[in-house]
């Protein structure tokens, strides 16, 4: 019997306005309204669905504590396979793992990932620290901006260790916004230089404001299933070949290294290992931006530079459109969109770039993305090499 | 009245706030790889070994990375804007998040050597925070 090979066939987000939904729903309407598009998109519908994996911030506490439980109610579906492993914005890359596992193994024929966010509706999010209790009670006490304060103190490190500087981290937010400019679902899409990054207010030494992601709602949906169901179905599949996930830490003070992330280094070796490809087959990347630091340090991770070259590889606007190595090229977290967990989205936009989708921004001869989540405050990882064939 | 977090204590961390209360900084250390450990844990994250005791450590280590909030965490900590949090590295080898205590928030700087300042913030809880030495 011939192998059972994992695929992507349907996918969608929900629009926005100025990081906002469009109009008032509720995060369960959220979710639905971006698996209907997503299974309309993969020519499929909800009662093909046997698969569902899915966590976010939402409803908790209460039913947003057991998600799959909610939604699957919410759906009316009953999957034979779920998960709802939450390691953060790493989360629906770890998904697209776990499914592809189920799928090729046979336990679920089409899987379906939801994520969704009202947070900026809400007006839910701050910089207070995570209830003082467990290994929190070490941490919360001393004030530090959550999280912005702990990736402030690895860019701080990084900078002490390897000579990294404001104007590094500044070519990743100035290289994302041209990127953006060139995607009309984008929310910043005016001109940013170098200059602006440092004009605007620092948060957290050596982070400034526009070295920190955005705070949008958001809405998205992933359908996996095999790529024989989706040839059948006359869809064009997106393979996924290659992944891998880790974490390692929850409290700051935990975290091995600052300078270096030991997840990304797991998930991404995994990841290429299985993929059995080399970095240069990596046509265009999209890697989770909560922060400019969270870009330099997962580059380095990844193994497409060395250890504390970072700041040379994204210099010169090597990531910006045109540049060499195409980054995060609907925007990212920076300057299209950041709904508390990005990973869903990154996965969206790889997928787009594989089938052609991306207009005035698309990479010419996409043929392999590699997509990377980082969760938690840089304790999660986990890493999907996408490709066409 | 102290608005700030408050740590809240469990059957593992009592010991440790209640040597804070009388002034002393208590690390876990493991009698089989002779590391230290913090935050006090059943079993030594370096070796795994469940053969742990509490010993006070010196106070003393050096700074391993800061950052200096202009943005408070939440409003119970605006007025000490902008603030240092940083963690600190003991001379006895772990890490633990902490502030430091300066009126010149610029001069902080990695590596710096830091000793322990003991800061009762309330009659239950006193919290370890670092000043340059």
């Amino acid at each position: 019997m011939k192998k059972r090979e994992a695929v992507i066939v349907g996918i969608a987000d929900v629009p926005l306005q100025d990081g906002k939904l469009t109009e008032s729903l509720c995060v369960l309407q959220v979710q639905a309204r971006a698996a209907r598009d997503a299974l309309r998109d993969a020519g499929l519908s909800m009662r093909d669905v046997d698969g569902l994996l899915s966590t976010g911030m939402w409803g908790v506490p209460g039913p947003g504590q057991m998600p799959t439980l909610t939604l699957a109610e919410y759906f009316g579906i009953a999957p034979r396979f779920i998960d709802s492993t939450n390691i953060g914005g790493a989360a629906f890359e770890a998904f697209v793992a776990h499914a592809a596992t189920a799928i090729e193994a046979g336990r679920c024929e089409v899987a379906l990932l939801t994520y969704g966010s009202t947070q900026k509706s809400e007006k839910s999010r701050n910089l207070a620290g995570r209830p003082s209790v467990l290994t929190m009670q070490y941490e919360t006490p001393w004030g530090m901006p959550t999280p912005v304060g702990g990736y402030a103190m690895a860019a701080m490190r990084h900078m002490h260790e390897y000579g990294t500087t404001s104007t590094h981290l500044a070519e990743i937010a100035v290289a994302t916004r041209k990127w953006a400019q060139l995607n009309p679902a984008a929310m910043m899409r005016g001109p940013l230089t170098i200059e602006d990054v440092f004009a605007s207010p620092m948060i957290s030494d050596p982070l400034h404001l526009l070295d920190a992601c955005l705070v949008t709602d958001g809405g998205g949906a992933i359908v996996m299933t095999t790529a024989e169901h989706a040839k059948a179905l006359g869809r064009a599949p997106v393979y996924v070949r290659g992944y891998g996930e880790s974490n390692t830490h929850w409290t700051m003070a935990a975290m091995p290294d600052l300078t270096r992330l030991t997840a990304a280094e797991i998930a991404g070796r995994e990841a290429f290992r299985m993929a059995g490809i080399g970095h240069d087959a990596i046509d265009v990347a999209q890697i989770y931006d909560s922060f400019t630091i969270t870009v330099l340090l997962t580059l380095e991770a990844l193994g497409f530079c060395k250890r504390g070259e970072g700041g040379a590889f994204v210099s010169s606007q090597r990531t910006a459109p045109g540049g060499v190595f195409p980054l995060n090229t609907s925007g990212g977290g920076l300057s299209c969109a950041h709904a508390g967990m990005l990973g869903i989205f990154l996965l969206i936009e790889a997928v787009r770039q594989l089938r052609g989708e991306c207009g005035e921004r698309q990479v010419q001869n996409a043929r392999t993305a590699l997509v990377h989540g980082t969760g938690g405050t840089l304790s999660s990882g986990a890493t999907c090499i996408l490709s066409q064939s | 009245m102290y608005e700030k977090p408050l740590p809240v204590l469990d059957p593992e961390s009592q010991p440790y706030w209640d040597a804070l209360k009388q002034h002393r900084l208590l690390l876990k250390h493991c009698r089989a790889c002779q590391r230290s450990h913090h935050y006090p844990r059943e079993l030594c994250p370096h070796c795994h070994s469940d053969d742990l005791e509490w010993k006070q450590a010196a106070g003393t280590g050096r700074i391993y990375s800061y950052t200096v909030a202009r943005r408070p965490a939440g409003p119970a900590f605006k007025a000490d804007t902008p603030y240092v949090v940083a963690l600190v590295e003991l001379d006895e080898g772990a890490r633990l998040m902490t502030n430091i205590v300066t009126a010149d928030v610029e001069s902080v700087r990695i590596d710096q050597r830091v000793a322990v300042q003991f800061d009762d913030v309330t009659p239950d809880v006193t919290l370890p925070k670092f000043r340059p030495v």
